[in-house]
């Protein structure tokens, strides 16, 4: 068997063990859209008609939730990962000679299409809100795009964080970060309505080109230059994450 | 051929490793038979788990070289892995997996077809005891069942060489002896066992040579009786009927102490048949009668507190109720 082949039936191996994780932990998939949905709640009904934003604020709050979707679906993705690494189920696998590749690129598809599937959901819940997206096709594919951009780029760092840490609890502290950052972007109001130091933040973190992408896909008016740098940040956090995670993978025994 | 019996299975010369200014391994030499129990024996931090992982190239040592199955570990590792298996310090299996999900899982990694894989399942799950609960998920196992499917998934691969890192702490005395058991009968198959303890008990028990790791250093090396011999202490104790016999030997047996109170003569040496023999000449000579002979060789725990002069392995398992678990104080086990 080539290296190639015997790598990608590894892959099938440990995908087939991430998607029985999933399928056995139901509640993995319901946390990760609890919160979001509580925050499209929150926002559209409680708190989003005293924002003045010039469009219809289901429309607007819509995308903020569905890149902060992304950041709360990864918690059992870095615990799973943990426990792999406390428990020596990856030495184990490393004494098997199993790639690297195949382990930790499971992690982070079935960490992309859990979250993916959560997205539908919370999207559905957003149409029955009154969410109105204007995207033809193409915007709807844009949209995408930066969806699953946005996905890898986290499941990276969340699979990076978990291997580096020197347990579960810790590589779920890595991840509040990641479920802060979002309030301080133009998820829910524009950056250009915050106070001085807050709009600074909020214009240069991430989560603001990427939540004004997908705004601008779904709403049929993506701004080049946004998208670009959206798409940077992602491709950057992306490969950080995988040469993290690479490292703690081989130095960690 | 590497596993040919009496070749050597594992051989390392001067493994050095260590983290930042903590030297974990301070230059371990070791040399294990094919189809033997070895046996690594230390107290926590005494770099067991570390010798583990440079042996089964998951670490890369300082200085040194090792030898696996007749490889070089550093620049052959593949064909290393392909000769071993490993079952680490904890149980490392899928607890969201059947046990029958977990060996096949195995099987699958190993590229095993799949009949191949199926019939190999079973036959572990048969032998293990874990039939009736291999479509249960291991979350839901006894520690000792998962230790066994632990064990099971090392063997799928059928290697030549085991190294089983403390293979039963945590485990109770009953789930302790099944392993046992199964260690016996893997090394009476041929395989080649390595594996590390905390209990004197186990190592004595099992191995057919222990080596004695005492902060990164191999402090001895023998069979559990070659150690034992190797400490002050072993002697004979001689019980009389009467206080004349008492009196009689202890003129004859120069060095011997006396207890009058229970008519024992304690006499120094190492209760070789020899010189046993020589002992009981001398006293026939004399015509004392002894009413009980016992030998007394010191115990494991005895042999690491001389070859150390620090400390025990295992400070709540020699009871005086005080605990030593890092084994590096001098003075409680000193005065005990």
């Amino acid at each position: 068997m080539s290296a190639l082949t015997a790598s990608l039936a590894d892959s099938t191996t440990m995908m087939r063990r991430n998607f029985r994780h999933t399928m056995r932990n139901p509640l993995t998939l319901f946390n990760a859209v609890l919160m979001p949905m509580f925050m499209m709640f929150l926002m559209v009904y409680v708190l989003g008609g005293a924002f003045s934003v010039g469009v219809d604020y289901v429309d607007y709050a819509t995308p903020g939730v569905i890149i902060m979707t992304v950041c709360y679906g990864i918690g059992p993705t870095a615990t799973a990962v943990n426990s792999d690494m406390t428990t020596g189920f990856i030495n184990r696998l490393r004494v098997m000679d199993v790639s690297r590749a195949a382990v930790l690129n499971a992690h982070v598809i079935a960490t992309v299409l859990r979250t993916l599937v959560a997205i539908a959901f919370i999207i559905g819940v957003a149409f029955l809100m009154g969410f109105r997206p204007s995207a033809g096709l193409p915007q709807w594919l844009g949209a995408i795009g930066i969806i699953v951009l946005t996905a890898l780029a986290i499941s990276w760092l969340t699979v990076a964080a978990g291997l580096a840490a020197k347990s579960p609890e810790g590589a779920g502290i890595l991840g509040v970060p990641l479920m802060l950052l979002p309030f301080l972007s133009s998820a829910f109001t524009p950056a250009d309505k915050m106070g001085p130091g807050a709009r600074q933040f909020a214009e240069y973190q991430p989560f603001t080109p990427i939540i004004e992408t997908l705004r601008g896909f779904l709403t049929g008016t993506p701004s080049a230059g946004t998208t670009l740098t959206a798409a940077a940040w992602c491709a950057g956090l992306a490969l950080v994450g995988y040469l993290w995670a690479r490292v703690s993978f081989t130095k960690r025994a | 051929m590497v596993g040919a019996m009496n070749g050597s299975a594992i051989a390392a010369s001067g493994l050095r490793k260590s983290y930042k200014d903590k030297t974990v391994l301070d230059g371990v030499d070791l040399d294990v038979r094919a189809g033997t129990i070895f046996a690594l024996l230390g107290p926590n931090g005494a770099g067991k788990t570390t010798t583990v992982n440079v042996l089964t190239t998951l670490l890369t040592p300082d200085a040194g070289k090792a030898v696996v199955a007749g490889h070089d570990v550093s620049t052959e590792a593949r064909a290393v892995r392909a000769a071993i298996g490993v079952t680490g310090q904890f149980a490392s299996v899928d607890n969201l997996l059947t046990g029958e999900e977990n060996l096949l899982m195995m099987a699958d990694l190993l590229h095993l077809p799949k009949a191949e894989g199926r019939r190999i399942t079973a036959r572990l799950l048969g032998r293990f005891e874990l039939t009736e609960a291999a479509g249960k998920l291991a979350a839901s196992y006894s520690g000792g069942m998962r230790r066994k499917l632990d064990l099971a998934m090392t063997l799928v691969g059928n290697p030549q060489i085991i190294f089983l890192d403390e293979p039963t702490t945590g485990l109770d005395p009953r789930s302790r002896r099944t392993m046992w058991q199964i260690i016996r009968e893997l090394v009476a198959d041929g395989t080649t066992i390595f594996l590390t303890t905390q209990y004197l008990e186990e190592a004595d028990e099992l191995a057919d040579r222990i080596a004695v790791l005492d902060r990164g250093r191999l402090v001895a090396e023998g069979t559990a009786g070659e150690l034992k011999r190797r400490v002050p202490g072993s002697h004979i104790r001689l019980r009389f009927t009467d206080r004349h016999g008492l009196d009689v030997a202890a003129r004859v047996l120069p060095g011997s102490t006396r207890d009058d109170e229970e008519l024992t003569l304690r006499v120094p040496g190492d209760g070789g048949v020899r010189s046993l023999r020589a002992l009981l000449d001398r006293l026939d000579a004399q015509s004392v009668e002894v009413e009980e002979l016992s030998v007394h060789t010191p115990d494991l725990d005895d042999v690491f507190l001389a070859l150390t002069g620090h400390g025990n392995l295992t400070g709540h398992e020699n009871s005086g109720g005080h605990e030593n678990p890092d084994g590096h104080d001098n003075e409680e086990v000193g005065a005990r």
